[in-house]
This record gives C-alpha cells, sequence and structure tokens, in this order.
C-alpha cells in the first residue's frame, strides 16, 4: 500500500520572535525537512531612496540611521564618504578618528546584538542578558557624543557635527578594559557550550565559490575562508593607521561565523584604544563655510558667517554632478552608496547597498535539506536587520 | 590586472566593438555598453584571468524622464583577486526588456526583482520576476521620477468592512518643497523667463 503525503507549507513570521524582525518565510516542509524556503521582505519599507532623492545632503543623514538601527553611524559613514569624494575636501584628523572610533563602537553593539540573539533562538538566555547591558553603556557612549542613543545623525560631510564631550573619552578608554572581560564571560557561556555547538557546528555551510556568487560580504564571506575586509583592501579614513587584525573562518558554518563576530569585536576594542591614543586634539571639521555651518560664536559676529548659516540650513550646500560608488565595511558586511549628483543640493539619485539584502537572499540556498529546527540558527547568523533589508 | 589603466586597455582591446566608452574616476572605472552585449561583457569580466570581477554588488536603474532613452541600467562589480571596482551601465526605452544577469550570478535574482518593483524595468528569463519591497498587490513603480513622493493610495483599517483597504492619498497639508536656489545666482525660473524674452527681442 502507498500513501500518498503532501509537502506541508508553513509560514513562519511576519511576527515571530526568531525571525529578527519582520520577515515572512514561507517554508515547504517535507517532514521536518526544509525543502524550500521563500522570504517575502518587503515590510519595513519605507522608500528611503525616494525620500533621499527629495532631501538636502545634510537633510538625508538621519535616513541612513534608520537603515541597519543597531549600528547607525556606520551607515552614515558611508554617505559622509561619497559626497567627502565628489567635493574633493579633507577631514580633519581628529574628526577621522572620532569617525572610526564610533563606527568600532558600532561595530560592537551590532556584533553583541547578534550573537546573543543567535544565542537566544538557539536557547541560551543569559548572553542576551549580559549582553544587552554592555550595550546600553555603548549607546550612551553614543548619547553623549551625539544626543541619541540611536539614531545619532552624527556625521557630517567634512567631518563630525561636534567634538566629543569632556571626559567621554576617558569614560570610553575605561569600558575598554571592563569589555574584554564581557567578551570572556560571553565565551565561557557559548564558545564550548554542547547544546550551542550541536546547533551550530555543520549548520548553513557555505562554500568559498558560493559565498562570492551569491554576493556574500563582511562575517559571512570571511566565515567561508576568504580573507577580505574592505578596511584593509580599500582603507578609508584612517583605517591604514591603525593595527588590527582580520580573522577569517574555515568551515563556513554558523559557528565559524559566530567565532568571527567574537573576534572581531576583541580587534574593535583594540581599535577603539588606539584611536584614543593617536587623537590629538584639533577641528573637527572642514573649515570650508559653503559647505559646513559656523559656529554659533562666529554667527554672532560675522555677516559672512550668518548668510552662509543660513544658507546650508535652507538650500543646503550643491554638490557637483557626478557618479560615484562607496562601500564601507560595516559590521553586516560591505554597505555602499551609490550616489548621482546633479549640482544642485539634493541628491539625483541613491541607490543603497544593504549587505543583508543578498545574504537573506541566498536563505533558500543555505537552509535547503536542513530541519525545521534550524532556521532560526541559520537566520540568527545571517545577522539580519530588517531596516536595511527592506530599506 | 593590476592598475585600472592596464585594465582600461584590456577591457578595450579584448572586447573592442562592444565598448562605447571607458573612464577612470574615483579609482573606479565606468564603462558604457550596448544592451544586447551585457551577457558576453559579464561573463568575459567574470571569467578572465586578467579581470576577475567575480561579485556582483548590486544592480540599479537610474531614470531620466526627459531623456530619449529613459533609464540607465547600472551594474556594479567588484575584484577581490585584483582589488577593482567597475561600474557597467547601458542606456534603454521605457518599454524595453533587458536580460537577466541569474543564469552567471545567481545573486542577480532578488537584485533584479527590486529592479522591477521599482523602475517596472522587465527582464527576459528571470526565473521568478515578482514585486519584492512593495506591498502585495501594489500599482506603479516608486522610484521613476513620475511618481509622486506621497505616493497614491494610503491604507487603513476599516470599522465597518472589518479589513485593511487602500484609500487614494488625503493630506491634511501637502508636501511642501520650497525653492531654495539662490536668487543671487538666477533661480531656474527666472532664468528660463528672460531668456525667452531674450530670445524673443
Amino acid at each position: 500500500m502507498t500513501k500518498k503525503i503532501k509537502n506541508l507549507n508553513l509560514n513562519f513570521g511576519p511576527q515571530h520572535p526568531a525571525a529578527h524582525g519582520v520577515l515572512r518565510l514561507i517554508l515547504e516542509l517535507d517532514g521536518e525537512v526544509v525543502e524550500k524556503a521563500d522570504p517575502h521582505i518587503g515590510l519595513l519599507h519605507r522608500g528611503t531612496e525616494k525620500l533621499i532623492e527629495n532631501k538636502t545632503y545634510m537633510q538625508a543623514v538621519p535616513y541612513f540611521d534608520r537603515l541597519d538601527y543597531v549600528a547607525p553611524m556606520n551607515q552614515e559613514h558611508a554617505f559622509a564618504l561619497a559626497i567627502e569624494k565628489i567635493l574633493n575636501i579633507d577631514v580633519p584628523i581628529r574628526a577621522q578618528f572620532i569617525r572610526v572610533m564610533f563606527c568600532e563602537i558600532g561595530r560592537i553593539l551590532s556584533h553583541i546584538l547578534n550573537v546573543t540573539t543567535q544565542a537566544l533562538d538557539v536557547g541560551a538566555l543569559t548572553p542576551s542578558l549580559w549582553g544587552f547591558e554592555e550595550r546600553e553603556t555603548l549607546m550612551t557612549f553614543y548619547e553623549r557624543a551625539s544626543g541619541s542613543r540611536l539614531h545619532a545623525n552624527y556625521f557630517r560631510a567634512g567631518g563630525v557635527h561636534q567634538d566629543l564631550p569632556a571626559g567621554l573619552e576617558t569614560d570610553i578608554a575605561k569600558f575598554c578594559e571592563t569589555f574584554p572581560k564581557i567578551i570572556n564571560d560571553l565565551e565561557n557561556l557559548l564558545t564550548d557550550n554542547r547544546i550551542f555547538k550541536q546547533r551550530n557546528v555543520d549548520i548553513g555551510i557555505v562554500s568559498k565559490e558560493d559565498a562570492l556568487d551569491y554576493s556574500f560580504s563582511g562575517v559571512m564571506i570571511r566565515g567561508s575562508g576568504v580573507p577580505w575586509d574592505l578596511r584593509k583592501s580599500q582603507p578609508y579614513d584612517c583605517y591604514d593607521q591603525l593595527e588590527f587584525k582580520i580573522p577569517v573562518g574555515k568551515n563556513g558554518d554558523c559557528y565559524d561565523r559566530y567565532l568571527c563576530r567574537i573576534e572581531e569585536m576583541k580587534e574593535s576594542i583594540s581599535i577603539i584604544k588606539q584611536c584614543l591614543v593617536k587623537m590629538e586634539k584639533g577641528p573637527i571639521k572642514t573649515f570650508d563655510g559653503k559647505i559646513s555651518p559656523p559656529s554659533k560664536k562666529e554667527i554672532k559676529q560675522s555677516m559672512e558667517a550668518l548668510i552662509h548659516h543660513f544658507k546650508l540650513f535652507t538650500e543646503g550646500y550643491r554638490v557637483p554632478k557626478d557618479e560615484i560608488y562607496t562601500a564601507v565595511e560595516a559590521p553586516k558586511g560591505e554597505f555602499g552608496v551609490y550616489l548621482i549628483s546633479d549640482g544642485s543640493s539634493k541628491p539625483y539619485k541613491c541607490k543603497i547597498r544593504a549587505p543583508g539584502f543578498s545574504h537573506l537572499q541566498s536563505m533558500d540556498y543555505l537552509i535547503k535539506g536542513h530541519m525545521l529546527a534550524d532556521v532560526p540558527a541559520v537566520l540568527g547568523s545571517l545577522d539580519i536587520v530588517f531596516g536595511e533589508v527592506d530599506r | 590586472m593590476k592598475n585600472l589603466i592596464d585594465l582600461e586597455k584590456k577591457i578595450n582591446s579584448e572586447l573592442g566593438t562592444k565598448i562605447n566608452s571607458t573612464l577612470i574616476k574615483h579609482n573606479q572605472i565606468y564603462v558604457e555598453i550596448d544592451k544586447e552585449d551585457l551577457i558576453e561583457v559579464t561573463l568575459f569580466i567574470k571569467t578572465n584571468k586578467d579581470t576577475k570581477f567575480r561579485q556582483l554588488i548590486d544592480i540599479t536603474v537610474v531614470d531620466y524622464p526627459e531623456d530619449t532613452q529613459r533609464f540607465k541600467v547600472v551594474y556594479l562589480f567588484l575584484s577581490h583577486e585584483f582589488n577593482q571596482r567597475i561600474i557597467l551601465s547601458y542606456r534603454i526605452n521605457e518599454n524595453e526588456v533587458i536580460s537577466s544577469l541569474t543564469s552567471i550570478f545567481p545573486s542577480a535574482n532578488w537584485m533584479e526583482r527590486e529592479v522591477f518593483d521599482m523602475y517596472g524595468v522587465n527582464f527576459k528569463d528571470h526565473p521568478d520576476l515578482r514585486r519584492i519591497l512593495t506591498d502585495y498587490g501594489f500599482e506603479g513603480h516608486p522610484l521613476r521620477k513620475d511618481f509622486p513622493l506621497t505616493g497614491h493610495t494610503e491604507v487603513r483599517y476599516s470599522e465597518d468592512q472589518k479589513k485593511v483597504i487602500n484609500e487614494p492619498v488625503k493630506l491634511e497639508q501637502n508636501y511642501r518643497n520650497f525653492d531654495y536656489e539662490s536668487p543671487w545666482e538666477g533661480t531656474k525660473y527666472i532664468k528660463e523667463q528672460t531668456d525667452n524674452n531674450d530670445k524673443k527681442n
């Protein structure tokens, strides 16, 4: 006697706690084995690119915070660099160190969130409780520098918005001393944990070739053994003056990606320390009055400064006609901005290349043949944030 | 190729007639081709041992409604081996169908779906050309320049019908787009007026 068995279609999300946001995943199951996965995205689509086309360059910066909202400043960095390259302006060295330092803080923010929620997805609750305490400390650093915990709006073309407040540098240095202990604690909980390893080792393996074909970047490509990091290969700002290592995985499975993230956090701490040592007092944005606003003191004394201020906050600065692609190594991978300017004060086109978009696309390839319970583990190690996938 | 100038020479000599123009700017190489040659050029730069552009970074379209050929399709490639970026582009008309890159780069799948969703450009031989970012049943292509920023419809839950419904957008206040262009440099509309007057006189 033969029995006909129909495959089961399962709707995973968009309100599932392990979907890392608003992902709707349609799974075709044969028993407990996943035959096909079809991610439906766009539930958080806000039309960022369209909005940016209608705003001046300065007004467009906050939209970048809202893409990958766990590491906001890394995105602003890509946009600021794109404008700087077109305008051909130099960024003061102190501003470069501040930007790099906050980008690395962003990297730690993102990696803590990812590592701990990945652990949460496979059943470990404690890491997220410990990790989030540290994230809170880091976000107060964001707040003290920019005024807000998450949506910083801090980077500008030509530097940063304002100088660091007194005492922030020492507090960040203190954090750098205590944080490695927290990483150790997290590692004690997870790295050799039997359950964590059973859930992650040999799950979601990506080969070198496939990592290239599927446009992977960041930890996703390094986990598969491709030593590629834009901070090293195409250094921007002051990364070429800093010393750091690039952790590379071997097997390309979820566990290797977890190890890469842990090691990257340690490297980030070392980068932040170097920045704090090398940072000297000095200007934090370009002096070009046509691009960066004058200080309050100047406005009160000089007519020209007042005019500049008025023009900058109404019309904005103009960017000559050009076309450019700039990418930075965001915590999740290569985050790029393809910017077309037309000589006016608004971008003609601003395409945002989000790493998560191409990572999530490979979900079907990664999960095919795995068990249903592996879906959250793979999804967790992809490091998906819907702000940037949906834009 | 070790540097971009060699790469430019290589591409020009090997692909010859298929290349319309090349330009090196911002440490990247910009190449313009014809629509028909896309597959051939992509295969060449992906497989040739001196180029090895193994990764497709992104596909996008730029809309120029005033031009005769409305859309500019842009492909961004990256070569890890030689640490170089190439920007490939060609122009098409509004209703033209273009070839899909999914057979060469599997990652092109979603990128092309996004282009289709946002600009309404159709792809030939694409395995699964559906909308991706916009809502189910959405109409129009949002990133076209003639699509209004506020959109055409808004969504709300109707208490009477007990379901989510689409309605034409009603705004208490329209989106305000001020003209801040410097009057000293001559705003566009005044310039056009004076130019026209000059012509008449």
